[in-house]
């Protein structure tokens, strides 16, 4: 029988090794599986490469992972934001790599991964400074970029509702990472609000199939609002 | 003291020109305010990248849920015959070319409609870019919303962006405090005036060539 619910958090992040490259779904608190990351703070896996939309706010969450120096790279779209000090003194310090990537490049190089793509020419940007010493292209009068993919060793995702098979549901902008991520982990961790039995998610609107997901632990966990960002 | 459209005026002018039927992403700052300019009788289609296409006003502050927010993280709702969709569906419309409009704000933008609006480049600066250039290179039609010069005077609309550019010759037309202006192959078109300012004068404060197309100078 297959049944891929976990009892708790912490047995969902047990092995999560040092050096892992680590997808955190979610765009800001929408989708950000709290308990998850909180987990893997307990855990303490260490020189983590994190993917993520953005670089933590305030101090808990992906913030806090950053503040005890755990990640040594993150890759993400949007890293300054009003409440993002802990990884802007990183940052300035040098302690930590940055790899910028426009938030389409980010979404796709990872839906990529998840479909077992080698590389995309990508018209977002061209001539950019983001775009310095990669291969280009003009195809058909337009000019694009190679991309690769983004794989990770594992994933941490929050959906609304899921079974024993894997198979999730999502609520409303909570969306976002979460399926494309799952496809792009060796390892997808889901956290959801409720487990439900074989049958009861309608397969017509099963969004991420459980062949992509590997473990499904159920949390309390209901999001906050963070705040609201100013941002050019 | 030179008169000057306020920021309502200038979103305004944004939402009379977008039509009937459009599906339109509006950028952080300044075009958000365009949101309460658009005509009633119009159904336009608000996209948000962050999953959902059919975004609807701000909710009472007892009804806001913490699952439905636009890019901004700022709490909204969603119309009915909404719907939410992953990241890299919500990019796809983008980058895919099925967004009819999107309106951003800007630092600079070149006689050519380079745009750069995602990092000054200041050393110590972080960059962040979010989905401004899948933006930039994706819709249809490429609006700028911003003032006409730096709070020191200089005009952002310059003949090279001096500033990182965002994508190359993306714009399609600029909305200032100052004018309406379209990019075209043959130069930059001003479409309308601020009230007391002179074809000349704008383009003297603007710095670079401009090609007088305001229904005055059609008269």
């Amino acid at each position: 029988m297959i049944n891929k619910i976990v009892a708790s958090a912490a047995e969902a992040v047990a092995d999560i090794q040092h050096g892992a490259t680590v997808m955190i779904g979610g765009f800001g608190t929408a989708g950000m599986p709290s308990e998850l990351i909180d987990a893997l703070i307990a855990q303490g896996a260490r020189d983590l490469t994190i993917v993520n939309n953005n670089a933590g706010n305030a101090e808990t969450g992906l913030a806090a992972l950053l503040k005890l120096k755990r990640v040594r790279k993150i890759i993400c779209s949007f890293p300054r934001q009003t409440d993002s000090y802990v990884f802007d003194a990183l940052y300035h310090a040098g302690e930590i790599e940055l790899e910028l990537v426009p938030q389409g490049n980010l979404a796709e190089r990872i839906r990529a991964a998840g479909a077992g793509i080698g590389a995309f020419f990508t018209p977002t940007g061209y001539g950019t400074q983001l775009a310095e010493g990669k291969e280009t292209r003009l195809i058909d009068g337009r000019h694009y970029v190679l991309e690769y993919p983004i794989r990770a060793d594992i994933a941490l995702i929050k959906a609304h509702r899921g079974d024993r098979w894997g198979n999730l549901v999502y609520r409303k902008t909570a969306r976002n990472f979460g399926p494309i991520m799952a496809s792009a982990a060796k390892c997808t961790i889901a956290q959801v609000r409720e487990v439900v039995a074989l049958g009861e998610l309608d397969p017509e609107v099963i969004v991420t199939p459980g062949i992509f997901v590997q473990r499904i632990v159920q949390t309390a966990g209901t999001a906050t609002l963070s705040r609201p960002q100013a941002v050019a | 003291m030179m008169k000057r459209f306020s920021r309502d005026q200038m979103a305004a002018h944004v939402a009379h020109d977008i039509p009937e039927g459009a599906y339109v992403n509006l950028g952080i700052g300044l075009p958000t305010l365009v949101a309460n300019h658009l005509p009633r009788d119009r159904e336009i289609l608000l996209h948000s990248e962050n999953g959902l296409l059919g975004m609807g006003p701000a909710p009472a502050a007892n009804a806001q849920d913490p699952d439905l927010i636009n890019a901004s993280k700022q709490p909204v709702t969603l119309l009915a015959g909404g719907a939410y969709f992953h990241h890299a569906d919500s990019f796809a419309m983008m980058r895919g070319g099925h967004l009819d409009f999107c309106v951003l704000g800007a630092f600079q933008v070149s006689a050519k409609g380079d745009l750069a609006n995602w990092h000054t480049g200041a050393a110590g600066a972080i960059p962040a870019v979010g989905g401004a250039m899948d933006l930039a290179v994706g819709a249809k039609n490429v609006y700028v919303m911003m003032e006409h010069q730096t709070k020191s005077g200089q005009s952002k609309i310059t003949a090279q962006c001096t500033y990182p550019i965002t994508a190359v010759e993306c714009v399609n037309r600029i909305y200032t405090d100052l004018a309406v202006i379209d990019v075209t192959a043959h130069g930059l078109l001003v479409l309308a005036i601020v009230d007391g300012l002179a074809f000349h004068d704008l383009e003297r404060l603007t710095g670079v060539a401009l090609i007088n197309a305001t229904a005055a100078a059609a008269a």
